[in-house]
Protein backbone atom coordinates (compact mmCIF):
# COMPACT_ATOMS: atom_id res chain seq x y z
CA UNK A 1 0.00 0.00 0.00
CA UNK A 2 1.04 3.31 -0.77
CA UNK A 3 2.01 5.87 1.78
CA UNK A 4 -0.48 8.24 0.91
CA UNK A 5 -2.82 5.48 0.41
CA UNK A 6 -2.61 4.12 4.38
CA UNK A 7 -2.27 7.40 5.37
CA UNK A 8 -6.00 8.17 4.30
CA UNK A 9 -7.17 4.48 5.66
CA UNK A 10 -5.35 5.55 8.92
CA UNK A 11 -6.87 9.09 8.91
CA UNK A 12 -10.50 7.41 7.75
CA UNK A 13 -10.04 4.71 10.33
CA UNK A 14 -9.79 6.80 13.28
CA UNK A 15 -12.98 8.48 12.30
CA UNK A 16 -14.77 6.13 11.33
CA UNK A 17 -14.51 3.21 14.28
CA UNK A 18 -15.91 5.37 16.24
CA UNK A 19 -18.54 6.95 14.82
CA UNK A 20 -19.91 3.39 14.08
CA UNK A 21 -19.89 3.06 17.90
CA UNK A 22 -21.88 6.14 18.44
CA UNK A 23 -23.93 4.86 15.75
CA UNK A 24 -24.88 1.63 16.84
CA UNK A 25 -25.03 2.71 20.50
CA UNK A 26 -27.72 5.17 19.24
CA UNK A 27 -29.79 2.78 17.47
CA UNK A 28 -29.26 0.31 20.03
CA UNK A 29 -31.20 2.89 22.91
CA UNK A 30 -32.93 4.47 20.62
CA UNK A 31 -35.21 1.08 20.52
CA UNK A 32 -34.69 -0.09 23.78
CA UNK A 33 -35.06 2.36 27.16
CA UNK A 34 -31.80 1.92 29.08
CA UNK A 35 -31.67 4.27 31.64
CA UNK A 36 -27.62 3.32 32.67
CA UNK A 37 -26.69 3.78 28.82
CA UNK A 38 -28.38 7.31 27.99
CA UNK A 39 -28.69 7.94 23.62
CA UNK A 40 -25.25 9.72 22.35
CA UNK A 41 -27.52 12.79 21.72
CA UNK A 42 -29.08 12.85 24.77
CA UNK A 43 -25.10 13.12 26.13
CA UNK A 44 -23.94 15.76 23.32
CA UNK A 45 -26.92 17.70 24.46
CA UNK A 46 -25.82 17.51 28.10
CA UNK A 47 -22.10 18.03 26.92
CA UNK A 48 -23.18 21.08 25.31
CA UNK A 49 -25.24 21.91 27.99
CA UNK A 50 -22.47 21.44 31.09
CA UNK A 51 -19.02 22.12 29.49
CA UNK A 52 -19.72 24.45 26.21
CA UNK A 53 -19.66 26.69 28.56
CA UNK A 54 -21.81 27.19 31.76
CA UNK A 55 -19.12 24.90 33.76
CA UNK A 56 -16.24 25.68 32.46
CA UNK A 57 -15.08 27.63 34.76
CA UNK A 58 -15.99 26.08 37.41
CA UNK A 59 -15.22 22.79 36.93
CA UNK A 60 -12.92 22.62 33.93
CA UNK A 61 -10.66 25.31 34.58
CA UNK A 62 -9.49 24.09 37.32
CA UNK A 63 -9.04 20.37 36.53
CA UNK A 64 -6.66 22.05 33.81
CA UNK A 65 -4.93 23.61 35.82
CA UNK A 66 -3.98 20.72 38.53
CA UNK A 67 -3.04 18.95 35.57
CA UNK A 68 -1.10 21.76 34.12
CA UNK A 69 0.75 22.60 37.61
CA UNK A 70 1.45 19.07 38.25
CA UNK A 71 2.74 18.30 34.89
CA UNK A 72 5.07 21.16 35.35
CA UNK A 73 6.35 20.41 38.37
CA UNK A 74 6.95 16.99 37.76
CA UNK A 75 9.05 17.22 34.59
CA UNK A 76 11.12 20.20 36.49
CA UNK A 77 11.66 17.44 39.30
CA UNK A 78 12.63 14.56 37.71
CA UNK A 79 14.82 15.94 35.30
CA UNK A 80 16.54 18.03 37.64
CA UNK A 81 16.63 14.52 39.82
CA UNK A 82 17.77 12.41 36.78
CA UNK A 83 20.94 14.34 36.28
CA UNK A 84 23.19 13.51 39.01
CA UNK A 85 21.16 10.09 38.74
CA UNK A 86 22.02 10.00 35.28
CA UNK A 87 25.19 11.14 35.97
CA UNK A 88 26.95 9.48 38.93
CA UNK A 89 26.43 5.43 39.48
CA UNK A 90 27.09 5.32 42.65
CA UNK A 91 24.20 7.51 43.14
CA UNK A 92 22.23 5.81 41.25
CA UNK A 93 23.04 2.71 42.86
CA UNK A 94 21.83 4.14 46.23
CA UNK A 95 18.60 5.68 44.82
CA UNK A 96 17.51 3.06 42.87
CA UNK A 97 15.59 0.99 45.92
CA UNK A 98 13.82 4.30 47.26
CA UNK A 99 12.82 5.12 43.90
CA UNK A 100 11.43 1.11 42.95
CA UNK A 101 9.67 1.41 46.19
CA UNK A 102 7.66 4.80 45.48
CA UNK A 103 6.80 3.61 42.48
CA UNK A 104 5.43 0.58 43.08
CA UNK A 105 2.81 2.22 45.80
CA UNK A 106 -0.22 2.41 43.84
CA UNK A 107 -1.67 6.04 44.04
CA UNK A 108 -4.77 5.60 46.01
CA UNK A 109 -3.09 4.09 48.87
CA UNK A 110 -1.16 7.64 49.40
CA UNK A 111 -4.37 9.83 48.08
CA UNK A 112 -5.35 9.99 51.93
CA UNK A 113 -2.39 10.98 53.77
CA UNK A 114 -1.96 13.90 50.69
CA UNK A 115 -4.93 15.67 52.44
CA UNK A 116 -3.33 15.57 56.03
CA UNK A 117 0.27 15.87 54.73
CA UNK A 118 -0.59 19.02 52.77
CA UNK A 119 -3.19 19.96 54.83
CA UNK A 120 -5.70 21.01 52.04
CA UNK A 121 -8.22 19.32 49.91
CA UNK A 122 -7.98 22.61 47.29
CA UNK A 123 -5.27 22.79 44.62
CA UNK A 124 -2.31 22.39 46.43
CA UNK A 125 -2.79 19.19 47.35
CA UNK A 126 -4.15 17.94 44.27
CA UNK A 127 -1.20 18.97 42.71
CA UNK A 128 0.95 17.90 44.89
CA UNK A 129 -0.73 14.33 44.48
CA UNK A 130 -0.50 14.46 40.85
CA UNK A 131 2.85 16.06 40.67
CA UNK A 132 4.59 13.03 42.62
CA UNK A 133 3.11 10.49 40.45
CA UNK A 134 4.08 11.91 37.21
CA UNK A 135 7.87 12.12 38.42
CA UNK A 136 8.56 8.65 37.61
CA UNK A 137 8.57 8.61 34.17
CA UNK A 138 10.80 11.48 33.70
CA UNK A 139 12.76 10.58 36.26
CA UNK A 140 13.16 7.07 35.13
CA UNK A 141 14.10 8.06 31.52
CA UNK A 142 16.24 10.91 32.20
CA UNK A 143 18.32 8.40 33.96
CA UNK A 144 18.28 6.24 30.93
CA UNK A 145 18.58 8.72 28.25
CA UNK A 146 21.85 10.11 30.08
CA UNK A 147 23.46 6.46 30.91
CA UNK A 148 23.02 5.85 27.46
CA UNK A 149 24.89 8.49 26.06
CA UNK A 150 27.90 7.80 24.05
CA UNK A 151 31.03 8.38 25.96
CA UNK A 152 32.48 9.24 22.60
CA UNK A 153 30.56 12.37 23.20
CA UNK A 154 31.29 13.22 26.75
CA UNK A 155 35.14 12.90 26.24
CA UNK A 156 34.99 14.80 23.62
CA UNK A 157 33.27 17.82 25.32
CA UNK A 158 36.24 17.44 28.22
CA UNK A 159 39.32 16.92 25.80
CA UNK A 160 38.08 20.54 25.11
CA UNK A 161 38.21 21.67 28.33
CA UNK A 162 34.10 22.22 28.45
CA UNK A 163 33.59 22.51 32.11
CA UNK A 164 30.79 20.38 33.93
CA UNK A 165 27.87 22.79 33.94
CA UNK A 166 28.19 23.18 30.36
CA UNK A 167 28.65 19.86 29.29
CA UNK A 168 25.34 19.29 31.27
CA UNK A 169 23.73 21.76 29.46
CA UNK A 170 25.09 21.48 26.42
CA UNK A 171 25.59 17.34 25.69
CA UNK A 172 23.96 15.79 28.53
CA UNK A 173 20.35 17.58 28.28
CA UNK A 174 20.02 17.69 24.48
CA UNK A 175 21.60 14.00 24.01
CA UNK A 176 18.83 12.51 26.79
CA UNK A 177 15.95 14.98 25.51
CA UNK A 178 14.50 12.40 23.02
CA UNK A 179 14.29 9.70 25.93
CA UNK A 180 13.30 12.29 28.53
CA UNK A 181 10.54 13.45 26.20
CA UNK A 182 9.29 10.39 25.86
CA UNK A 183 9.13 10.35 29.74
CA UNK A 184 6.99 13.77 29.60
CA UNK A 185 4.52 12.11 26.98
CA UNK A 186 3.77 8.65 29.55
CA UNK A 187 3.57 11.17 32.50
CA UNK A 188 1.03 13.66 30.57
CA UNK A 189 -1.11 10.94 30.48
CA UNK A 190 -0.51 9.71 33.86
CA UNK A 191 -1.45 13.31 35.02
CA UNK A 192 -5.02 13.37 33.54
CA UNK A 193 -5.66 9.83 35.77
CA UNK A 194 -3.97 11.33 38.57
CA UNK A 195 -6.52 14.89 38.34
CA UNK A 196 -9.75 12.22 38.07
CA UNK A 197 -8.31 10.42 41.14
CA UNK A 198 -7.47 13.48 43.04
CA UNK A 199 -10.96 14.76 42.63
CA UNK A 200 -12.64 11.92 43.57
CA UNK A 201 -11.43 12.41 46.52
CA UNK A 202 -12.02 15.25 49.28
CA UNK A 203 -13.16 17.17 46.70
CA UNK A 204 -15.38 20.38 45.60
CA UNK A 205 -14.17 21.13 42.08
CA UNK A 206 -13.21 19.21 39.24
CA UNK A 207 -14.04 16.99 36.06
CA UNK A 208 -13.36 13.90 38.54
CA UNK A 209 -15.59 15.77 40.70
CA UNK A 210 -18.73 16.11 38.67
CA UNK A 211 -18.62 12.74 37.42
CA UNK A 212 -18.32 11.19 41.05
CA UNK A 213 -21.50 13.22 42.21
CA UNK A 214 -23.31 13.02 39.30
CA UNK A 215 -22.47 9.13 40.01
CA UNK A 216 -23.62 9.78 43.45
CA UNK A 217 -27.46 11.27 42.93
CA UNK A 218 -27.64 8.65 39.90
CA UNK A 219 -27.59 11.60 37.25
CA UNK A 220 -26.43 9.31 35.10
CA UNK A 221 -26.67 11.75 31.77
CA UNK A 222 -24.31 14.19 33.31
CA UNK A 223 -22.04 11.54 34.58
CA UNK A 224 -21.47 10.11 31.00
CA UNK A 225 -20.80 13.64 29.56
CA UNK A 226 -18.40 14.14 32.10
CA UNK A 227 -16.60 10.82 30.92
CA UNK A 228 -16.58 12.12 27.78
CA UNK A 229 -14.78 15.16 28.60
CA UNK A 230 -11.97 13.73 30.16
CA UNK A 231 -11.66 11.38 27.00
CA UNK A 232 -11.44 14.34 24.94
CA UNK A 233 -8.98 15.96 27.39
CA UNK A 234 -6.69 12.85 27.26
CA UNK A 235 -6.81 12.74 23.69
CA UNK A 236 -6.50 16.52 22.88
CA UNK A 237 -3.25 16.80 25.55
CA UNK A 238 -1.78 13.91 23.99
CA UNK A 239 -2.07 15.35 20.78
CA UNK A 240 -1.40 18.98 21.32
CA UNK A 241 2.06 17.00 23.40
CA UNK A 242 2.65 15.14 19.82
CA UNK A 243 2.81 18.37 17.60
CA UNK A 244 5.27 20.10 20.03
CA UNK A 245 7.43 17.44 19.82
CA UNK A 246 7.91 17.05 16.32
CA UNK A 247 9.22 20.30 15.91
CA UNK A 248 11.23 20.27 19.07
CA UNK A 249 13.03 16.88 17.91
CA UNK A 250 12.63 17.41 14.46
CA UNK A 251 16.78 16.71 14.33
CA UNK A 252 16.25 13.37 16.07
CA UNK A 253 14.38 11.88 13.46
CA UNK A 254 16.33 13.12 10.29
CA UNK A 255 19.86 11.55 12.74
CA UNK A 256 17.84 8.63 12.91
CA UNK A 257 16.62 7.96 9.26
CA UNK A 258 20.70 9.15 8.32
CA UNK A 259 22.18 6.12 10.47
CA UNK A 260 23.34 3.27 8.61
CA UNK A 261 20.58 0.78 9.68
CA UNK B 1 57.69 20.59 23.02
CA UNK B 2 56.00 16.94 24.37
CA UNK B 3 57.86 14.45 26.33
CA UNK B 4 56.36 11.40 26.66
CA UNK B 5 58.82 9.57 29.47
CA UNK B 6 58.51 6.08 30.00
CA UNK B 7 54.47 6.12 29.63
CA UNK B 8 52.55 3.01 31.49
CA UNK B 9 49.22 2.69 31.35
CA UNK B 10 47.13 -0.49 33.76
CA UNK B 11 43.66 -1.24 33.42
CA UNK B 12 42.28 -2.85 36.97
CA UNK B 13 44.15 -4.28 39.29
CA UNK B 14 45.12 -7.54 40.80
CA UNK B 15 44.99 -10.64 38.54
CA UNK B 16 42.26 -8.83 36.15
CA UNK B 17 44.98 -6.49 35.50
CA UNK B 18 45.62 -5.99 31.79
CA UNK B 19 49.06 -3.73 31.08
CA UNK B 20 48.13 -1.37 27.87
CA UNK B 21 50.94 0.73 27.75
CA UNK B 22 53.92 -0.96 28.57
CA UNK B 23 56.63 1.63 28.60
CA UNK B 24 56.55 4.23 26.18
CA UNK B 25 59.25 7.08 25.50
CA UNK B 26 58.77 9.79 22.51
CA UNK B 27 59.43 13.02 21.98
CA UNK B 28 57.97 15.16 19.57
CA UNK B 29 59.22 18.40 18.60
CA UNK B 30 57.72 22.15 18.00
CA UNK B 31 55.57 21.71 14.26
CA UNK B 32 56.53 17.99 13.59
CA UNK B 33 53.83 15.38 12.52
CA UNK B 34 54.82 12.08 14.29
CA UNK B 35 52.55 9.14 12.91
CA UNK B 36 52.27 6.38 15.26
CA UNK B 37 51.86 2.69 13.89
CA UNK B 38 51.40 -0.29 15.86
CA UNK B 39 49.34 -3.62 15.55
CA UNK B 40 45.49 -3.49 15.79
CA UNK B 41 44.79 -3.86 19.81
CA UNK B 42 48.07 -2.81 21.03
CA UNK B 43 47.00 0.41 23.03
CA UNK B 44 47.21 2.84 20.83
CA UNK B 45 43.92 4.74 21.90
CA UNK B 46 44.90 4.09 25.38
CA UNK B 47 48.35 5.54 24.94
CA UNK B 48 46.48 8.74 22.79
CA UNK B 49 44.16 9.05 25.58
CA UNK B 50 47.06 9.04 28.21
CA UNK B 51 48.89 12.12 26.23
CA UNK B 52 45.32 14.30 25.53
CA UNK B 53 45.02 13.75 29.65
CA UNK B 54 41.44 11.65 29.32
CA UNK B 55 42.65 9.29 30.73
CA UNK B 56 45.51 8.98 34.18
CA UNK B 57 49.23 6.59 33.02
CA UNK B 58 49.72 4.19 35.97
CA UNK B 59 53.61 5.31 35.71
CA UNK B 60 55.52 7.78 33.79
CA UNK B 61 54.12 11.00 32.69
CA UNK B 62 53.56 13.30 29.90
CA UNK B 63 55.02 17.09 29.66
CA UNK B 64 54.05 19.55 27.54
CA UNK B 65 56.16 22.33 26.72
CA UNK B 66 57.35 21.64 30.46
CA UNK B 67 54.08 21.51 32.12
CA UNK B 68 52.99 18.22 33.59
CA UNK B 69 49.84 16.66 31.90
CA UNK B 70 47.14 15.78 34.15
CA UNK B 71 43.88 16.97 32.75
CA UNK B 72 42.93 18.21 28.79
CA UNK B 73 45.84 20.89 28.02
CA UNK B 74 44.17 24.05 26.57
CA UNK B 75 46.58 23.70 23.63
CA UNK B 76 45.45 20.75 23.07
CA UNK B 77 42.84 19.26 20.43
CA UNK B 78 41.66 15.73 19.64
CA UNK B 79 39.84 14.16 16.44
CA UNK B 80 38.95 11.01 17.42
CA UNK B 81 38.08 7.99 15.19
CA UNK B 82 34.19 8.00 15.45
CA UNK B 83 33.16 11.19 13.94
CA UNK B 84 29.64 10.71 13.83
CA UNK B 85 29.84 9.70 17.59
CA UNK B 86 31.88 12.75 18.47
CA UNK B 87 29.79 15.53 16.79
CA UNK B 88 26.66 16.71 18.62
CA UNK B 89 23.44 15.92 15.79
CA UNK B 90 21.03 18.27 17.75
CA UNK B 91 22.68 21.15 16.52
CA UNK B 92 24.11 22.66 13.20
CA UNK B 93 27.65 22.29 11.80
CA UNK B 94 28.62 26.10 13.39
CA UNK B 95 27.18 25.10 16.61
CA UNK B 96 29.41 21.85 16.79
CA UNK B 97 32.50 23.66 16.02
CA UNK B 98 31.37 26.50 18.55
CA UNK B 99 31.50 24.03 21.22
CA UNK B 100 35.22 23.83 22.11
CA UNK B 101 35.06 28.17 21.95
CA UNK B 102 32.00 28.76 23.71
CA UNK B 103 33.83 28.47 27.28
CA UNK B 104 37.04 30.68 25.92
CA UNK B 105 37.14 34.54 26.68
CA UNK B 106 36.40 35.16 23.67
CA UNK B 107 34.32 38.32 21.51
CA UNK B 108 31.32 37.17 19.74
CA UNK B 109 32.86 38.37 16.76
CA UNK B 110 36.10 36.73 17.42
CA UNK B 111 34.56 33.50 17.59
CA UNK B 112 32.45 33.40 14.76
CA UNK B 113 35.41 34.43 12.61
CA UNK B 114 37.81 31.40 14.11
CA UNK B 115 34.80 29.01 13.15
CA UNK B 116 34.44 30.44 9.60
CA UNK B 117 37.75 30.01 9.05
CA UNK B 118 37.94 26.73 10.47
CA UNK B 119 35.31 25.60 7.83
CA UNK B 120 36.99 27.63 5.24
CA UNK B 121 40.34 25.62 6.03
CA UNK B 122 38.28 22.24 5.45
CA UNK B 123 35.73 23.53 2.44
CA UNK B 124 33.01 23.45 4.32
CA UNK B 125 31.71 26.83 4.37
CA UNK B 126 28.39 25.92 2.63
CA UNK B 127 27.38 23.63 5.05
CA UNK B 128 27.94 25.46 8.18
CA UNK B 129 24.20 25.46 9.08
CA UNK B 130 23.36 21.96 8.01
CA UNK B 131 22.83 19.39 10.45
CA UNK B 132 26.11 16.54 10.74
CA UNK B 133 24.20 13.80 9.90
CA UNK B 134 23.18 15.62 6.35
CA UNK B 135 26.91 15.25 5.68
CA UNK B 136 28.64 12.55 4.17
CA UNK B 137 31.24 10.66 6.15
CA UNK B 138 34.35 12.54 5.26
CA UNK B 139 32.59 15.98 5.40
CA UNK B 140 31.68 15.19 9.40
CA UNK B 141 35.62 13.96 9.90
CA UNK B 142 35.77 17.24 8.31
CA UNK B 143 33.39 18.94 10.72
CA UNK B 144 35.32 17.46 14.08
CA UNK B 145 38.76 18.83 12.14
CA UNK B 146 37.36 21.74 11.84
CA UNK B 147 36.40 22.04 15.39
CA UNK B 148 39.99 21.04 16.31
CA UNK B 149 40.98 23.58 14.72
CA UNK B 150 38.80 26.26 15.96
CA UNK B 151 40.07 25.58 19.35
CA UNK B 152 43.27 26.69 17.92
CA UNK B 153 45.59 24.15 19.33
CA UNK B 154 49.22 24.07 19.51
CA UNK B 155 49.33 20.64 18.98
CA UNK B 156 46.82 18.26 17.94
CA UNK B 157 46.21 14.15 18.53
CA UNK B 158 43.95 12.23 15.83
CA UNK B 159 43.24 8.90 17.17
CA UNK B 160 42.44 6.82 13.57
CA UNK B 161 40.53 9.55 12.44
CA UNK B 162 40.56 8.19 8.59
CA UNK B 163 39.73 4.53 9.27
CA UNK B 164 35.85 4.80 8.66
CA UNK B 165 35.82 6.52 5.00
CA UNK B 166 36.70 4.94 1.92
CA UNK B 167 40.10 5.16 0.03
CA UNK B 168 39.29 8.28 -2.54
CA UNK B 169 38.00 10.44 0.83
CA UNK B 170 40.75 9.16 2.81
CA UNK B 171 43.42 10.77 0.56
CA UNK B 172 41.69 13.58 0.50
CA UNK B 173 41.39 13.83 4.39
CA UNK B 174 45.17 13.07 4.07
CA UNK B 175 45.98 16.15 1.90
CA UNK B 176 44.11 18.26 4.22
CA UNK B 177 45.78 17.14 7.26
CA UNK B 178 49.27 18.27 5.34
CA UNK B 179 47.88 22.03 4.47
CA UNK B 180 46.11 22.32 7.85
CA UNK B 181 49.13 21.69 9.46
CA UNK B 182 51.21 24.52 6.80
CA UNK B 183 48.38 26.82 7.36
CA UNK B 184 48.12 26.79 10.69
CA UNK B 185 51.68 25.38 11.61
CA UNK B 186 50.30 23.05 14.30
CA UNK B 187 52.11 20.26 15.53
CA UNK B 188 50.47 16.32 15.42
CA UNK B 189 50.45 13.12 16.41
CA UNK B 190 48.65 10.82 14.29
CA UNK B 191 47.70 6.96 15.20
CA UNK B 192 47.01 4.73 12.50
CA UNK B 193 46.96 1.28 11.58
CA UNK B 194 47.69 2.55 8.01
CA UNK B 195 51.38 1.74 6.98
CA UNK B 196 50.66 3.87 3.88
CA UNK B 197 49.14 6.66 5.52
CA UNK B 198 51.45 6.77 8.23
CA UNK B 199 55.21 7.26 5.68
CA UNK B 200 52.82 9.71 3.58
CA UNK B 201 52.09 11.68 6.45
CA UNK B 202 55.17 11.70 9.04
CA UNK B 203 57.98 13.44 9.38
CA UNK B 204 58.95 10.29 11.86
CA UNK B 205 57.15 7.45 12.72
CA UNK B 206 57.45 5.47 15.77
CA UNK B 207 56.41 1.84 15.74
CA UNK B 208 54.77 0.20 18.50
CA UNK B 209 54.75 -3.13 19.73
CA UNK B 210 52.00 -5.21 21.13
CA UNK B 211 50.64 -4.78 24.34
CA UNK B 212 52.15 -3.81 26.72
CA UNK B 213 53.05 -1.79 24.06
CA UNK B 214 56.21 0.15 23.63
CA UNK B 215 57.98 2.06 20.67
CA UNK B 216 59.85 -0.52 18.89
CA UNK B 217 61.34 1.50 16.23
CA UNK B 218 61.73 5.45 15.37
CA UNK B 219 61.67 6.32 11.69
CA UNK B 220 62.64 9.71 10.07
CA UNK B 221 60.78 9.93 7.09
CA UNK B 222 62.80 11.60 4.95
CA UNK B 223 60.57 11.93 1.86
CA UNK B 224 60.23 15.51 0.07
CA UNK B 225 57.62 18.23 0.66
CA UNK B 226 55.06 19.07 -0.44
CA UNK B 227 54.03 15.64 -0.49
CA UNK B 228 51.49 14.36 -3.26
CA UNK B 229 49.05 11.26 -3.50
CA UNK B 230 50.63 9.92 -6.73
CA UNK B 231 54.38 11.33 -7.29
CA UNK B 232 55.52 10.57 -3.51
CA UNK B 233 54.06 7.03 -3.38
CA UNK B 234 55.49 6.27 -6.81
CA UNK B 235 58.93 7.23 -5.24
CA UNK B 236 61.34 3.82 -4.27
CA UNK B 237 62.07 5.65 -0.70
CA UNK B 238 58.50 5.34 -0.40
CA UNK B 239 58.61 2.02 -0.97
CA UNK B 240 61.48 1.12 0.44
CA UNK B 241 59.76 2.97 3.88
CA UNK B 242 56.41 1.18 3.63
CA UNK B 243 58.02 -2.62 3.27
CA UNK B 244 60.58 -1.16 6.49
CA UNK B 245 57.51 -0.28 8.71
CA UNK B 246 55.55 -3.29 7.17
CA UNK B 247 58.65 -6.05 8.64
CA UNK B 248 58.34 -4.55 11.95
CA UNK B 249 54.62 -5.06 12.54
CA UNK B 250 54.22 -8.27 10.97
CA UNK B 251 57.38 -9.56 13.53
CA UNK B 252 55.31 -8.50 16.25
CA UNK B 253 53.38 -11.84 16.92
CA UNK B 254 50.12 -11.72 18.48
CA UNK B 255 50.85 -12.03 22.23
CA UNK B 256 48.37 -12.23 25.37
CA UNK B 257 46.39 -9.30 26.09
CA UNK B 258 46.17 -8.22 22.77
CA UNK B 259 43.25 -6.98 23.07
CA UNK B 260 44.38 -3.97 25.04
CA UNK B 261 41.84 -1.26 23.33
CA UNK B 262 38.63 -3.31 23.52
CA UNK B 263 39.27 -4.17 27.24
CA UNK B 264 40.64 -0.11 27.66
CA UNK B 265 37.19 0.50 26.02
CA UNK B 266 34.97 -1.75 28.23
CA UNK B 267 37.04 0.05 31.91
CA UNK B 268 36.13 3.48 30.45
CA UNK B 269 32.72 2.70 29.75
CA UNK B 270 32.22 1.16 33.58
CA UNK B 271 34.01 4.16 34.86
CA UNK B 272 31.51 6.73 33.19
Amino acid sequence: MSGRAWRVTKIGAEIAVPLAILLAWQLWTASAHQARFPRPTTIAVEFQKLWLFSQFDEHVVPSLERIGAGFAIAVVAGIALGIPLGLSRRAHRVAMPHIEYWRAMPPPALLPISVILEHSIANRQKIAFIAFFCIFPVLLNTIDGIRGIDPTLLETARSYGVPRRARIRRIVLPAAFPQIVAGMRNSLALAVIMMVLSEYFSSTSGVGYVLLISKNTFQLVPMWAAIVLIGVLGYVLNLLFLLVERRVLAWHRGWRAALPD
Amino acid sequence: MLEIRHLGKTYGSGERATRAVGDVDLTVTEGELVCVVGPSGCGKTTLLKCIGGLLRPTSGEVVLRGRRVTDPPEEMALVFQDYSRSLMPWTSVRNNVLLPLRHKKLARAERSRLVEEALDAVGLTRFIDHYPWQLSGGMQQRVAIARALAYQPSILLMDEPFASVDAQTRGDLEDLVLSVRERFGVTIVFVTHDIDESVYLADRIAVLTHAPTEVKELIAVDLPSPRDQIATKELPDFARLRAHVYRLIKRERPAAGDLADEEALAATRAET
